[in-house]
């Protein structure tokens, strides 16, 4: 993690502090601030889980149990690049599961996770509302249908070539200059 | 006092007490996981002590019904033995069978309610679907071996009766649900006090103490009853 990660973390622990102030001590707080958290930064983190059951006297791994049993918390903040794997019937018959493998292959990580340089995350999700597609992957806000496994490798290809060639731009600028 | 007719026996139990509690307290073995004596609202969640009543068309899980005076129950129905046998058959297909290597072997519940409903340790119809999921170390004194949990829920019970908070909980839902200490590594953040109440009440042999000179390992202490019951009162 560099030094602005670990800064962005520190603020934004400091504002899950002041935040929970505003919330009762109450067991049944306990969703609506994980809901707060997760809304306002995209992930709860495992420290923050931590002060959610300080303040409301709750044992970490009761709060930890909560909040694993539902979907849509996150424990891993999101990558730049989200990629969102289409798991529903349609794409499942047509073999999203091996898109997804394809992808957790590729970037060396599980569904739900976000590679270490935050770049990429990969989730599953369950139908999207686009079967006649399938199977379907989502990269940020582009729709890909008809994927294939052999696709994969392109499409995360696509946004390194990307990456390279907005630093590159970066670099020719800072050199003109 | 209540009396109920169970198996064609009369028993006398106490007024608000369960069924199965009853039975148990009579002699009458009534196979059963997750039930614990003393726990204010029973999960019901083992499916294995089903008993058929009069009056009801279906069997019911014995451990979530009261007495009442003049009850006649049957434990041992064919109807009732079915159900039992299959949601034992479930439990058993994502058991690590292992008995020889597992510290639990002979006081093991599994191993009681197979040999009461003549049920062999082996499965014949399913097939084994054991979940994919790492044994923890990160635990200071204790060790969860999720192949062998069948998710009873009676170690975060008594956790929780004996320290007010429970140090362990379940975690995540459906197929992956595993008892955790908390989160990703499972490193505990709760200070753990060391009661081992939890490794004690593991009907399983899925908690177990790690050894260590300092810790003394309830599970070689002796402090279990041949049928695999703690016998250390809760407070």
């Amino acid at each position: 993690m560099n030094l602005s990660a670990r800064t962005e973390e520190k603020v934004m622990f400091d504002h899950i502090a002041s935040m929970l102030r505003t919330y009762e001590k109450k067991r049944e707080n306990l969703m609506a601030i994980l809901q707060e958290i997760q809304g306002k930064y995209g992930y709860v983190a495992p420290p923050a889980l931590q002060m959610v059951a300080k303040h409301l006297g709750l044992s970490s791994c009761e709060v930890y149990g909560v909040a694993t049993f539902y979907n849509q918390f996150r424990f891993n903040p999101p990558g730049k690049h989200q990629i969102r794997v289409c798991l529903g019937t349609a794409c499942h018959v047509r073999g999203g599961d091996i898109i997804l493998e394809n992808f957790e292959r590729k970037l060396e990580i599980k569904a739900g996770e976000t590679t270490p340089d935050r770049e990429f995350s990969i989730d599953r999700v369950a139908c999207v509302g686009c079967c006649a597609l399938a199977p379907v992957a989502i990269v940020d806000d582009t729709v890909y249908g008809h994927m294939a496994p052999s696709k994969v490798e392109g499409v995360i290809l696509g946004f390194e070539i990307e990456k390279e060639r907005k630093e590159r731009e970066k670099q020719d600028s800072e050199s003109q200059e | 006092m209540v009396t109920l007719i169970v198996d064609n026996k009369e028993i006398e139990t106490q007024e608000g007490s369960t069924l199965l509690q009853a039975c148990l307290d009579n002699g009458i073995y009534i196979p059963n996981l997750c039930y614990l004596n003393g726990i204010e609202d029973p999960p019901g969640s083992c499916r294995l002590c089903f008993v058929e009543i009069e009056g009801y068309d279906q069997p019911r899980t014995s451990c979530r019904v009261k007495v009442q005076q003049g009850m006649v129950v049957r434990t041992n129905t064919e109807h009732v033995r079915r159900l039992q046998k299959t949601a034992f058959e479930l439990l058993l297909s994502t058991h690590h069978v292992e008995c020889r290597n597992c510290p639990a072997n002979k006081k093991c519940e599994l191993q009681r309610i197979a040999k009461f409903l003549h049920f062999g340790l082996k499965l014949k119809r399913l097939e084994p679907l054991e979940r994919d999921i790492e044994v923890e170390h990160e635990h200071p004194f204790l060790e969860y071996i999720p192949t062998r949990c069948v998710l009873c829920g009676k170690c975060v019970f008594v956790c929780r009766k004996r320290n007010g908070q429970p140090m362990l909980s379940f975690a995540k839902r459906g197929f992956d649900t595993v008892i955790s200490f908390f989160g990703e590594n499972d490193k505990p953040v709760d200070v753990c006090n060391e009661c081992y109440a939890c490794a004690e009440i593991c009907p399983v042999g899925a908690l177990l103490v790690k050894d260590s000179p300092n810790t003394s390992n309830p599970w070689k202490r002796g402090s279990f009853n041949d049928k695999g019951k703690c016998q250390t009162p809760l407070k």
